[in-house]
């Protein structure tokens, strides 16, 4: 190996240390980008770096910052804590920032240990049918037909690439017909979970109720939101429910904050990534929609994300008590928009109305007129 | 077309951002040396980027470049090997069976075999450049058996045998990133993140791509697009539709409506979704003064 080569290594090296996914023919790729290059200077080594290691866009400036303090020698910049670069776009105009943080301090740690005395509470096995639901679930969920075919015994189109094999086979006897058809497959889930103040009674067993969810149905997605996004389907993704609520939960830094509902789905919907998931799915939210001042945001919010679901839900703890009619102004603005306004403020209310969303249902609107 | 041999092209990333620039397309330092390190590696290029950031125009432009003919494969949910390798044509296959009667026929002969973009462009005689537009958009498994041809460059035809390509195509994917990619996708490629352009830049490209436009005029729609992709808006527009304002723009000026009023009369052509026509109407007025001031 020559001596030349040793710092490009080394700085595959240090990507590696840091959860950078490397692989050796990256680091070759790179070594013979920048003996292409030249190198005549410093930027080229970086857009070699780039081009060839190819970090993702959310962890660019990350990679960045580590390429300067290996090649320049800069002070190390914390990286600790940075944020996915989309997910911060147009969440928090840096008004906020200040105030989140001081939230994060006071009442963050006061969540923890409340989830942890929820993981270290004896369960009662399956107390809360949330294990009923998971399973259940993947079947319950409404279905699209796919483009993909599956065989079937009748009812389809016929199956000329596998009928002619059989013809040839049977040295041109022309058996029965065989057939195949377009396969159903269930519909994405999207859940958006409220964090803020006014939801933390119900927070933990969203993230329960959640965390079945993930566990249960084919492809899922969560979201939290408070004043900011947060993904958390990766921590929930972890079989064990104790362990993956503890990675949620140290993942969601807007715990029991205010809500900014609207600027907060505008900016899920921003990202294409995280849009594209809504694109006929199931979205349900999971909040009380007290939207403080304007609701414009919320009205577009709403719209944009109805546009795109297939069905669109807002389950509510404050539906729970009898007496409660959609009279806020927000609440009034986006229930057109809405297919259900149903009740969240227990579990079991929650998995019943998630297994019913295949079963089609009077537009929200309708039934609360009925009501009210 | 006049084909001309790719290292020549490629001589050095500023050798390719000048042939690109011919070709009527303006690419930065950084696309060029991706560009430019792609094809002398021989390695795949992924471009990712918002879209209307010019991701297709960039493969067309390298196409043009290396005086190739370009092959486009668009991809979508539910696109499998069928659409992107090969099929046989079973009608045809089957009426063969039926005229032939008692005589032997190859019914895996090549009259019957459809070749799909991927398989074109292995058979082609010379090099080809392949896009797989929208790689985002198909399904998990068609990036896994895309994977298989990005690695070896050949197809495994079971009644035929294999085809390799007789010279390595040059092949470009593009990615909304609407989802994530596979990381085993992203390390075989040469990656680059196409942002949009900075106003000064925009403002060339209008010029260069725009028919009849003012060097201010072009100007002023770079920096008001600028203003108005910073909002929050539902579909922000791309470079294609900024040139269109640019274009329209014009016309109208030139059918008698004054300078502002052009502008606004022509949003049409950039603003493509009405809530956003909604968001950005009160300001527009203001947005197009300061721009053409």
């Amino acid at each position: 190996m020559p001596r030349a080569a040793a710092p490009f290594l080394g700085f595959a090296r240090l990507l590696r240390r840091h959860a950078f996914a490397i692989a050796p023919e990256q680091v070759a790729g790179f070594m013979r980008a920048v003996t292409l290059l030249g190198p005549r200077s410093m930027n080229e080594i970086r857009e070699a770096a780039l081009a060839t290691l190819a970090p993702s866009p959310d962890r660019r400036g990350e990679f960045e910052a580590h390429f300067r303090a290996y090649f320049y020698g800069d002070a190390k910049p914390s990286i600790e804590g940075e944020e996915d670069d989309e997910t911060r776009i147009k969440d928090d105009r840096g008004t906020r920032q200040q105030e989140s943080l001081t939230v994060r301090q006071e009442k963050g740690g006061e969540l923890s240990s409340a989830l942890e005395q929820l993981s270290s509470r004896d369960f009662q096995r399956d107390a809360d049918g949330l294990g009923q639901f998971r399973r259940k679930l993947a079947s319950a969920l409404p279905a699209r037909r796919s483009f993909r075919t599956m065989r079937t015994r009748s009812r389809g189109t016929l199956d000329l690439r596998r009928s002619l094999s059989e013809i040839v086979s049977a040295d041109g006897d022309i058996p029965s017909p065989l057939l195949r058809r377009r396969q159903a497959v269930p519909r994405k889930l999207l859940l958006l979970i409220d964090v803020s103040g006014s939801m933390k009674p119900h927070t933990a067993d969203y993230l329960k109720l959640a965390h079945a969810t993930v566990q249960g149905a084919d492809r899922a997605e969560v979201f939290t939101f408070g004043t900011r996004l947060t993904r958390i389907t990766s921590a929930l993704r972890i079989r064990g429910r104790d362990q993956a609520l503890a990675r949620a939960a140290a993942l969601v830094d807007d715990w029991d904050g205010g809500t900014r509902m609207g600027p907060t789905l505008l900016a899920f919907l921003s990202v294409p990534r995280f849009s594209a998931f809504a694109r006929g799915a199931a979205v349900v939210i999971l909040s009380d929609a007290l939207e403080r001042g304007d609701h414009a945001d919320l009205e577009t919010a709403i719209r944009r994300l109805s546009a795109r679901a297939f069905r669109l839900s807002l389950a509510t703890p404050l539906a729970g008590d009898p007496r409660f009619r959609p009279e806020t102004a927000a609440l009034r603005a986006i229930l057109p928009l809405l297919d259900d306004l149903v009740d969240g403020s227990s579990v079991r209310s929650l998995t019943d109305f998630i297994l019913s969303l295949a079963r089609p249902a009077p537009a929200a609107e309708t039934i609360w007129k009925r009501v009210s | 077309m006049t084909r001309v041999n790719a290292v020549d092209v490629a001589a050095s990333p500023e050798a390719v951002a000048a042939r690109l620039a011919a070709s009527r397309y303006l690419a930065d330092d950084s696309l060029a040396t991706a560009i430019f390190l792609a094809i002398r590696l021989g390695k795949p290029l992924l471009l990712e980027g918002a879209p209307g950031v010019g991701k297709t125009e960039a493969a067309k432009a390298i196409a043009e470049l290396l005086g190739r003919e370009l092959v486009r494969l668009q991809c979508y949910e539910g696109i499998d090997a069928a659409h992107a390798l090969y099929e046989w044509n079973y009608q045809r296959q089957l009426l063969a069976i039926r005229h032939a009667g008692e005589h032997e026929i190859d019914i895996y002969d090549d009259r019957f075999l459809i070749a799909r973009p991927l398989l074109q462009v292995l058979r082609a005689p010379d090099q080809r450049v392949l896009l797989v537009d929208e790689i985002d958009r198909s399904d998990h498994e068609f990036e896994a058996l895309l994977l298989e041809f990005l690695s070896d460059f050949q197809i495994s035809i079971p009644e035929r045998g294999t085809i390799r390509a007789a010279t390595q195509p040059i092949v470009i994917l593009t990615s909304n990133r609407t989802r994530e990619l596979a990381e085993a996708l992203r390390r075989r490629c040469v990656y680059h993140w196409i942002g949009y352009p900075d106003a000064e830049r925009e403002g060339e490209i209008i010029m260069l791509r725009a028919g009849d436009v003012a060097g201010a005029t072009a100007r002023a729609v770079a920096k008001a697009v600028q203003e108005i992709r910073a909002r929050p808006l539902a579909k922000p527009p791309g470079i294609a539709e900024a040139v269109e304002w640019a274009n329209a723009a014009t016309i109208l000026e030139k059918g008698g409506s004054p300078w502002p009023e052009a502008f606004r009369r022509a949003i049409g052509v950039l603003i493509k979704d009405e809530e956003d026509m909604a968001a950005i109407a009160p300001e527009l007025d203001q947005i197009v003064e300061e721009a053409l001031g």
